[in-house]
């Protein structure tokens, strides 16, 4: 087994995970709480990687962050080089190919949280970001886990977006599913079926997980 | 300095209700306020103004020298700013945190010293010790209430907002911590305002009354006034108690009791935990009236008085009866015809014990 590609594949996953809890919680309150009415705009943005070819979604943001846009210069004057095929480059990709694994359950959970609690956690002089933290976070509990565990989830087993923006770089943007495509085209299935059982094992153990803990908050949308 | 509570608000639902309230009362020294009405009359909407958890569409609130809304000038202070205790009808205990926790959740600016002083202290006024480190859902509904109350208090709020704090509680529990949230709001000297739609609970914790009805403020008054002196005819029907009468028990025995009014002595049915003093409360179509002279009823009240009013409402009359005290009695026009009544003639009203209702009054 290749467990270079393992590692990669994991830190990817834990640092994907991660970023998003921090990205997607106030992206989530944003979506539950706004009364703006055109919402829904950015509601179906977040949804995009849901139903997007991850191939789309890895060409757009390998032109977007390559030397030829902005964003891309920007970061290849700040850092020396440029962003495609690195492990940053992929990070990048994976959260907002991850964007809406976490995004949902978060706003699920949200939405199930009773709004007379926050009114009262307001009318006791508490600050609406202290309120999130004091009230909104512990009753959500169960639905920030269930984003962050899908989220990694998800990361373990992308290919597309991988293939398009990171390449295939040893020990840098070589994961656990391009090694398996790998050992296939050399025809070692051996090899493959090892590697491919363990990402089955892992995905299955973190959904058991999620679903045991709580049936209640996953949905691919919060119910209105 | 008068704390004055002044607000003019105006809010539409389309398709349901607009609320369009004028209200101006001192609430200094700290009186209890009760907005009292039927349910969809808008007084919680009302209350929610009050708390900033709503939005007047027009309209200004001010509560003594602080200006918290004033739409035209697209100034909102929020709810956090307005130091205020607020008490939502279902409480809105928060399950995650145990009763000190929830109890001193709006208590992060003080320090842990004087945190503490003050949960012991609520804890002891509403008599929640031993309590401290339950879980809301295991506590009964007047537990829960009295957690309620405590935490809305243990800020010392400027002004407390009480929405429906007895509805959520079963009738005999209600009666009882109907007369105990009297006996606190006594003893807090906090400006208070209490949504109920219970004429009794109007009345127990009430010094002053305004009536709401399809949005707007009808009458505002002391109970008694209000409830005796309707403005109108809505607002009679919505209290619904044509006399309130202030009185005296003097003695009560085997669940009667007799209560003193201006001299007159009248039967009623005692209640559990009313003190000496009470509002006698009689509807209109209780009272009947009876012709000097005639025979026993199984009535227990018959009172003799003169007739100083009458005003007919569709196919009844209401009469009023000077009896030591003011007495309305709702009969028809046929018995008007029969009795011979006119004002200043001569009559009985008889009023059986059981439809004489005995509220405490709000003491101090």
């Amino acid at each position: 087994m290749n467990w270079t590609a393992i590692w990669v594949t994991f830190q990817l996953a834990s640092l994907t995970a991660m970023a998003l809890l921090i990205i997607g919680l106030p992206i989530a309150y944003w979506l539950t709480f706004s009364r703006w009415r055109w919402k829904f705009l950015v509601e179906s943005v977040v949804a995009l990687p849901l139903v997007l070819p991850p191939t789309v979604l890895g060409f757009y943001i390998l032109v977007a962050i390559g030397p030829h846009s902005p964003v891309g210069r920007f970061y290849s004057d700040l850092v020396g080089h440029p962003l495609p095929f690195t492990f940053e480059g992929l990070l990048l990709a994976s959260i907002l190919y991850s964007l809406p694994f976490a995004v949902q359950p978060f706003a699920a959970a949200f939405e199930q949280v009773d709004r007379r609690l926050i009114e009262a956690s307001w009318t006791l002089g508490v600050s609406k970001i202290a309120t999130f933290f004091k009230l909104i976070v512990p009753l959500s509990m169960a639905g920030l886990v269930t984003g962050a565990v899908l989220s990694f989830a998800h990361t373990l087993g992308e290919f597309g977006v991988v293939l398009m923006v990171g390449g295939n770089i040893e020990g840098e943007t070589r994961t656990v599913s391009i090694d398996i495509y790998d050992e296939v085209q050399a025809l070692n299935y051996a090899g493959a079926a090892k590697t491919a059982l363990l990402l089955v094992v892992v995905s299955y153990g973190v959904l058991l997980l999620v679903y045991a803990m709580n049936r209640k908050v996953w949905a691919v949308w919060p119910q209105r | 300095m008068a704390t004055t509570l002044s607000l003019n608000c105006r809010k539409t639902f389309p398709g349901r209700l607009t609320i369009d309230a004028q209200l101006e009362l001192p609430l200094d020294p700290p009186r209890v306020l009760i907005l009292f009405g039927p349910s969809g009359s808008g007084k919680t909407t009302l209350l929610r103004c009050l708390a900033g958890l709503e939005q007047p569409e027009e309209g200004t609130i001010r509560f003594g020298l602080d200006l918290w809304v004033d739409v035209a000038r697209h100034h909102f202070v929020s709810p956090q700013a307005r130091h205020l205790g607020y008490m939502p009808q279902d409480y809105a205990l928060f399950p995650t945190h145990t009763v000190t926790g929830n109890i001193e959740y709006g208590l992060s600016e003080l320090s842990q010293d004087e945190r503490r002083t003050r949960v012991s202290e609520v804890l002891a006024l509403l008599q929640l010790q031993g309590l401290e480190q339950a879980k809301p859902r295991q506590l009964s509904g007047g537990q829960q209430q009295r957690v309620a109350l405590a935490r809305a208090i243990a800020r010392r709020p400027q002004l407390l907002l009480l929405d429906e704090p007895l509805s959520a509680l079963d009738a005999p529990t209600r009666g009882a911590l109907c007369s105990e949230l009297r006996s606190v709001l006594t003893r807090l000297k906090i400006p208070t305002v209490v949504v109920t739609h219970d004429w009794t609970e109007a009345l127990t914790l009430g010094d002053h009354i305004a009536v709401m009805s399809e949005g707007k403020i009808l009458q505002v008054g002391v109970p008694q006034a209000v409830f005796s002196r309707p403005a109108n005819e809505t607002v009679a029907q919505i209290v619904g108690v044509e006399t309130v009468i202030q009185g005296q028990v003097s003695e009560s025995e085997n669940g009667i009791a007799t209560v003193h009014v201006k001299g007159t002595a009248i039967t009623a049915l005692a209640v559990e935990g009313v003190g000496s003093s009470v509002y006698v409360c009689v509807r209109a179509e209780d009272v009947v009236l009876e012709q000097a002279g005639s025979g026993m009823t199984s009535a227990r009240n018959h009172l003799p008085g003169l007739v100083s009013d009458m005003v007919p409402q569709g196919v009844m009359v209401q009469v009023t009866i000077d009896c030591g005290f003011p007495l309305t009695a709702t009969i028809t026009r046929g018995a008007v015809e029969d009795l011979r009544l006119v004002p200043g003639a001569s009559v009985i009203a008889a009023i059986k014990a059981g439809a004489v209702h005995l509220v405490p009054r709000l003491a101090g």
